[in-house]
């Protein structure tokens, strides 16, 4: 497949950034934050319903468009170089995304809608350490008559304060992960949040003895494994996809900065050091945009190597936007490092995607496996 | 223009198959290993091999040593459709290229372009048909980096030019038939403008080379020397004066050439070449931080091929993809040479043989030098980042 947009997938790109620049420019962050580290903006996420974004990847048999993961990243990417908030990723590439790979017809028919027309909201709770590992789940999934008591304590979730949902992976009795559909309001949750450097609020919860009922079980028997493994490629791959919106936005004023800003009497882009590294700069971008592009196209033809161009996208973008964001801040010089400019931003939420979902050691490390070595 | 549908394309591909079957030698489907491997053509043909002569012939007979020329100049008018299915039928069996030839794939993209009908007649032909072996006359000793700074001079006799200067870095000039090569016509203007484009015949009077020997312990470049030097007036390509333009349009093909653009990986994986060497340790190799580093190439390798089949994609949709070239010859060098330097270090001491009375020959110590110039011919990386970030970025001056 030609590794390019298709002709609706530019449009939807160039409405979204249409939308954006007039809905959610990068001054609609600063207020969120400056506003008490407000999560989003309810109104904007009426609107993004509005423009159908959250039924781009819900199949048609439950009334979505069925557009594909390729349009998806394109919204990402654009909600990446005006870093919008909004509860697009948790609740659709997250939540709708693990419900879409599941098999339990009851809980698609009755969420599927629901996200797609954003009157509920989920997201995922499987982190339980610092470091980013799947397979290290201490939460636990008792049986009972009818269900499951789950027990156990999950951080770093993503819009967990305002979902209505939790997707909890737990190890069952018979020690394998699977994962289940607990609403917020359950009996027996606390919630906790933790502001992080990129003013972004992130919920702990505690499940003390949770009861689930057992149609709420999302994987069934011997499938959460492979489940939670679609979910966390499709989750470095739509990341990916808004650190390159991130990547090239930061870049760009870079660039521009370059061209205006004089020292010595003269434009500093006409000094060969910054010329190098800008170019350095470009050409790393220029991978980034197809590791993207290949990756997101592998999510909507299925492709059997998805393991393998999950991590290639994530290591690549998590190095490339380290690498951009730090440069970026150093050749703005002063300015860089006050709150009065917006190049801070990217900084910060670099550091965030860099580390959510696994940083570019675990990639790195992944991929080498997958090739065994 | 015929229209070539699906199921032509199919019977082509079925058909090249065949043919491929058939005529290809086994020995012609090994990879390429030392320099008797590649055969270049010329007026005293060298053949290597038996195998070597079949498959140039073979070839020669279909007209598809170049399948994509037009066939009036001896090539064998496949469609671009159809030549990407030969490519990846003879890269689906490994077959060697029948010719190596910097006539295809510098100076034929240049007269294509910039020849009239007269010249293209002339020279094409004897390209397709691997008689004429063809260097390039480009850097002098005091012209590398700074290409423009050109001195070697051609002074126009009224009906000829007289030619005197350097050349150096002309790869295979002591076997060359011809040379393109760029030439000053004008000094007092500025640099880029007063260079032209000759082409002479080797075996003129005045000409003579002399080899380079390279750090790897040897190599096929040349100085050529210029002693008066009469050239026909009619072997003048392009327009007095406008020679750079069409030395850039060489080079960027030159640079994509050297950045690997279009060659498809036959080598064998880094990580393989390290699982076989190296200890293992829990089904991982056990030197963590060469591992790294060997994910790392192997992780950037494969993105910067995604990263041309992207760039190829993009300019059939028309988006112009001149300046790109640096970029990839920037980036597959590096790689190349980051590449060659951890083979060098996961072979440990066996890759420091240069000579051995213990073990078979090992040629990988004069690869990883070699490797070292990648980054320097065709415009060095820092040259490449100058182009990018003037050109693409725009950044200013």
């Amino acid at each position: 497949m030609a590794l390019i947009l298709s002709e609706e997938q530019k449009l939807l790109k160039d409405s979204a950034t249409e939308f954006l620049a007039i809905n959610a420019p990068v001054e609609q962050f600063r207020d969120l934050r400056d506003n008490n580290y407000k999560a989003f903006d309810e109104s904007l996420w009426t609107k993004i319903v509005e423009m159908g974004w959250t039924a781009l990847t819900i199949p048609e048999e439950f009334d979505g468009l069925e557009f594909g993961y390729v349009g998806l990243g394109q919204i990402l990417e654009e909600m990446g170089k005006n870093i919008t908030k909004a509860p697009l990723f948790s609740s659709i590439v997250l939540g709708a995304t693990a419900l879409t790979h599941s098999k339990n017809q009851g809980l698609k028919k009755e969420w599927l809608p629901q996200l797609m027309e954003g009157t509920k909201r989920v997201t995922l709770a499987l982190d339980e350490h610092t470091y980013f590992d799947p397979t290290a789940i201490a939460t636990t999934a008792k049986s009972t008559a009818n269900g499951y008591t789950l027990s156990g304590k999950k951080t770093m979730i993503i819009d967990g304060a305002s979902a209505d949902a939790f997707i909890v992976v737990a190890n069952t009795e018979e020690g394998e992960a699977a994962l289940f559909m607990v609403a917020a309001d359950s009996k027996g949750i606390t919630i906790t949040t933790d502001v992080l450097l990129d003013a972004g609020t992130y919920a702990t919860v505690t499940f003390d003895q949770v009861a689930v009922a057992s149609v709420d079980r999302i994987s069934g028997v011997g499938e959460g494994s492979a489940l939670l493994n679609d979910i966390l490629n499709t989750a470095s791959i739509c990341l990916s996809a808004e650190m390159l919106g991130m990547i090239t936005e930061a870049f760009g004023q870079t660039v521009a900065y370059l061209k205006e800003r004089e020292q010595f009497g003269k434009r500093i882009g006409t000094y060969q050091a910054l010329q190098h590294r800008a170019a350095i700069m470009f050409s790393e971008i220029e991978l980034c945009k197809s590791i993207v592009i290949q990756a997101l196209q592998a999510l909507d033809s299925n492709a059997d190597d998805i393991d393998q161009l999950a991590s290639l996208a994530k290591a690549k973008l998590g190095k490339t936007i380290k690498l951009v964001t730090n440069e970026a801040m150093q050749m703005h010089g002063g300015i860089g490092v006050t709150d009065d400019v917006n190049i801070g931003f990217y900084f910060k939420r670099a550091r965030v995607l860099q580390r959510l979902f696994g940083d570019y050691n675990f990639h790195l490390d992944r991929y080498a496996r997958l090739n065994n070595y | 223009m015929e229209t070539t549908t699906k199921k032509d394309l199919k019977d082509f591909r079925l058909e090249t198959r065949q043919w491929l079957e058939e005529h290809c030698p086994e020995s012609m489907r090994t990879p390429l290993k030392d320099s008797a491997d590649y055969y270049w053509g010329g007026s005293n043909p060298a053949f290597s091999s038996e195998d070597q002569k079949i498959w140039f012939e073979k070839n020669l007979e279909k007209k598809w040593i170049v399948p994509y020329w037009d066939t009036q100049y001896g090539g064998g008018g496949l469609s671009a459709e159809e030549n990407n299915i030969l490519t990846q039928e003879m890269t689906r069996i490994g077959a060697r290229k029948p010719l190596f030839s910097f006539g295809i794939s510098m100076l034929g993209p240049a007269l294509h372009k910039f020849a009239n009908e007269e010249q293209k007649m002339r020279f094409l032909p004897d390209i397709t048909a691997g008689k004429t072996w063809w260097c390039q006359g480009y850097s002098e000793p005091n012209a590398g980096s700074d290409l423009a700074g050109l001195q070697t001079k051609a002074e126009d006799k009224g009906d000829h030019y007289s030619i005197s200067g350097s050349k150096v870095w002309t790869s295979y000039a002591d076997k060359s038939d011809w040379i393109f090569c760029l030439v000053r016509t004008d000094f007092d203007v500025p640099k880029h403008n007063g260079i032209s484009f000759l082409l002479i015949d080797m075996k003129s009077e005045g000409v003579s080379t002399r080899p380079i020997k390279l750090i790897s312990g040897k190599s096929p470049f040349c100085e050529t020397f210029f002693d008066n030097v009469k050239v026909p007036k009619e072997n003048l390509i392009g327009t007095l004066n406008d020679g750079w333009t069409i030395a850039k349009y060489l080079l960027t093909h030159e640079r994509q050439m050297i950045g690997g653009v279009g060659e498809t990986d036959v080598r064998k994986a880094v990580h393989d070449i390290a699982i076989e060497n190296m200890p293992m340790q829990d089904g991982i190799l056990k030197d963590g931080v060469l591992r790294a580093e060997i994910a790392e190439l192997e992780m950037n390798d494969a993105i910067f091929e995604m990263t041309i089949q992207r760039i190829t994609d993009e300019a059939k949709t028309g988006v112009n993809a001149g300046a790109l070239s640096s970029f990839f010859k920037y980036y597959g060098t590096e790689q190349n040479v980051a590449r060659m330097e951890l083979l060098s270090a996961i072979t440990g001491t066996d890759g420091l043989l240069w000579e051995s009375e213990n073990k078979d020959a090992v040629t990988e110590v004069r690869t990883f030098c070699r490797s070292k110039g990648n980054t320097i011919e065709g415009g060095t990386s820092e040259v490449q980042l100058g182009i990018i970030s003037k050109r693409i970025l725009n950044l200013p001056s």
